[in-house]
């Protein structure tokens, strides 16, 4: 009795704890941004609009997150459809050394997306005058999501049953039509994580809008965020919880919507 | 953001399956195969191969960002490789990566991650959903507000830490900075840990466990003998994926900027202040190189004792 007694106060602790930890960091996004010139102190706030009327009323702060709209729509439409063909294509044919040139990407991509791909990345779009262009930018981004995209979609082709396609080629239907009819319906959970995933990494992707779009016009909120700093140099704190904030909730949300539609959790795509 | 990747197939496919009719249902057919599978392959070889190429070209050359060496380029062949292993700065980042990638990967990740998930293993409810929102919260915010959030937390005058802890003024950055990025990064990526963790215990059979419990195993005891063999594949494909993202991640830069002194200069902030801050562009790629091999490395070491018990 006291072994259940001690057991449910040591895992009321825990939790306690864990709670704590995971909760104190995002107190000051959710207090600041509603306080009047708020500094890093956590404090309860007085339920002013300033900060937000402040932001609304900078020039870049709102077009920036619909450039992270259409960067993140952009780069996810175009993972999802290119991933989706490759991924079926793979599964169901055996190309030859298929296995070890998904394995060659996936690993460069989890190497070569960071910093170590700045300089080259940089330079080749230079050349192929992509800088300042959004739509160069959604094209490398895919590049970089791709090989993972396309690793975790054939995991989901590879366990949907094949007898419905075979079906469906009895009855002549030609293998875009069987794609199309038969294959997306049965793994849309899949098409729907890769969205997801697709969405939230370009969402949050400092690196390279930073390095190949230099017009502040089509800068995107991440890199916006960088240049909030008053005219003294230094951090402007309010505009700056403030817009990040917003810049938050559209991932919150989407968040919300994932977990209350599908579950959160990794259907396939990770196995033994 | 986190990538959610399985393992390598190991198991061989069934030989019949893989040439008979059954395996191409569609009746795709190489050559429409190979046209679904070009236009992926033609963005990830212009923008991913190649400037993984072009990185080992870089290394070679003394190329700069600016200077006589920016508009003709020598080939210096393995000059900036040995330069790089006679440097104190590079091993000083590496042994810096090596504690960061064990201290908040290894140890912080994935001990938090199984924890949350063992703990909440059979529970339903409010509070289940609230710890896992919680923790993916940290996890899916964008790392440009969350650094701020961590610059707040560990503000030396006015930071929640330090009034939580009743001393305020401690420089947590300056005298705890490899401490603060390794926390800061357990706090920020356990999620990915947690999940795969709470789907890999949903596989274990639960009568294995009654079966355990009722010969008296202890807690430990049943976590040794019945859940870690059963969730080797996943403890093995986590470590591997969470050990690359933290070698290669680039976030500490936006807390400690890795600093004071290059104390939490990892390599990740190493090559960016080398190859754009000082604009040793050919010194650069010379390292990144270098964390390419030991990527490389660590992958085949994982996937081996993946391999080895199949």
């Amino acid at each position: 009795m006291t072994r259940f007694v001690l057991g449910r106060i040591g895992f009321s602790t825990l939790i306690a704890v864990l709670l704590a930890f995971f909760t104190i960091p995002l107190l000051w996004l959710v207090t600041a941004p509603f306080t009047s010139d708020p500094s890093y102190e956590v404090k309860v706030p007085d339920f002013t609009w300033d900060n937000f009327q402040a932001v609304v009323e900078h020039p870049y702060a709102l077009p920036s997150l619909y450039n992270s709209l259409i960067l993140s729509v952009g780069t996810a439409v175009l993972v999802v459809l290119l991933a989706a063909l490759a991924a079926y294509a793979l599964s169901r044919v055996r190309l030859p050394g298929r296995d070890a040139l998904l394995y060659a990407l996936l690993l460069l991509s989890s190497i070569i997306t960071g910093t170590a791909a700045m300089v080259p990345l940089f330079q080749l779009a230079v050349e192929l005058n992509l800088i300042d262009s959004q739509l160069g930018l959604i094209l490398i981004l895919t590049g970089g999501l791709l090989p993972a995209a396309i690793f975790m979609l054939k995991d989901f082709m590879d366990s949907t049953p094949k007898s419905y396609e075979e079906s469906a080629r009895v009855f002549g239907a030609s293998p875009l039509q069987i794609v199309r009819h038969v294959v997306v319906p049965v793994v849309r959970p899949g098409l729907a994580t890769i969205a997801v995933w697709s969405l939230a990494n370009v969402w949050g992707n400092f690196l390279m809008p930073y390095l190949l779009l230099s017009d502040v016009e089509k800068q995107p909120a991440a890199v916006i965020t960088y240049t909030l700093y008053t005219e003294g140099g230094q951090a402007n704190l309010s505009m700056l919880s403030t817009f990040g904030l917003l810049y938050s909730i559209p991932v919150v949300l989407m968040y919300l919507f994932v977990s209350k539609k599908y579950g959160f959790r990794f259907h396939g795509g990770i196995k033994r | 953001m986190a990538q959610a990747t399985s393992p390598p197939e190991v198991v061989k496919e069934d030989e019949r399956t893989r040439r008979g009719y059954s395996s191409d249902a569609a009746g795709l057919g190489n050559l429409r195969a190979g046209a679904f599978v070009a236009p992926a392959l033609l963005l990830i070889a212009a923008f991913l191969v190649f400037p993984a190429l072009w990185v080992l070209y870089l290394g070679l050359t003394n190329y700069r960002l600016t200077g006589a060496a920016a508009a003709e380029p020598q080939f210096v062949g393995l000059a900036n490789l040995l330069d790089a292993v006679s440097n104190p700065t590079f091993w000083n980042s590496t042994w810096l990566t090596l504690q960061f990638v064990l201290g908040s990967a290894v140890i912080g990740q994935v001990v938090l991650g199984f924890s949350i998930a063992w703990m909440l293993r059979d529970r339903a409810g409010p509070l289940k959903r609230l710890v896992e929102g919680l923790v993916i919260l940290a996890w899916i915010l964008p790392s440009a507000v969350v650094s701020f959030l961590w610059v707040a937390l560990l503000d030396r005058d006015g930071g929640t830490l330090n009034a939580l802890l009743g001393i305020p003024g401690f420089p947590w950055l300056l005298d705890h900075p490899m401490l603060s990025i390794i926390v800061f990064n357990t706090w920020r990526g356990t999620a990915f840990s947690m999940m795969l963790y709470g789907a890999a215990l949903g596989n274990v059979p639960p009568s294995h466990l009654e079966s355990a419990r009722l010969a008296g195993a202890s807690g430990w005891q049943q976590l040794r003998d019945v859940v870690f063999p059963h969730i080797r594949g996943h403890i093995l494909t986590n470590l591997l994926l969470i050990s690359l993202w933290t070698f290669n991640d680039f976030s500490p830069f936006l807390i400690t900027a890795g600093g004071p002194d290059g104390r939490s200069e990892v390599l990740a902030v190493h090559v960016y202040k080398v190859a754009l801050q000082s604009g040793e562009l050919g010194y650069g790629a010379a390292v990144s190189t270098i964390i390419l091999l030991i990527n490389l490395v660590v992958a085949v070491f994982y996937l081996r004792l993946l391999r080895s018990k199949k």
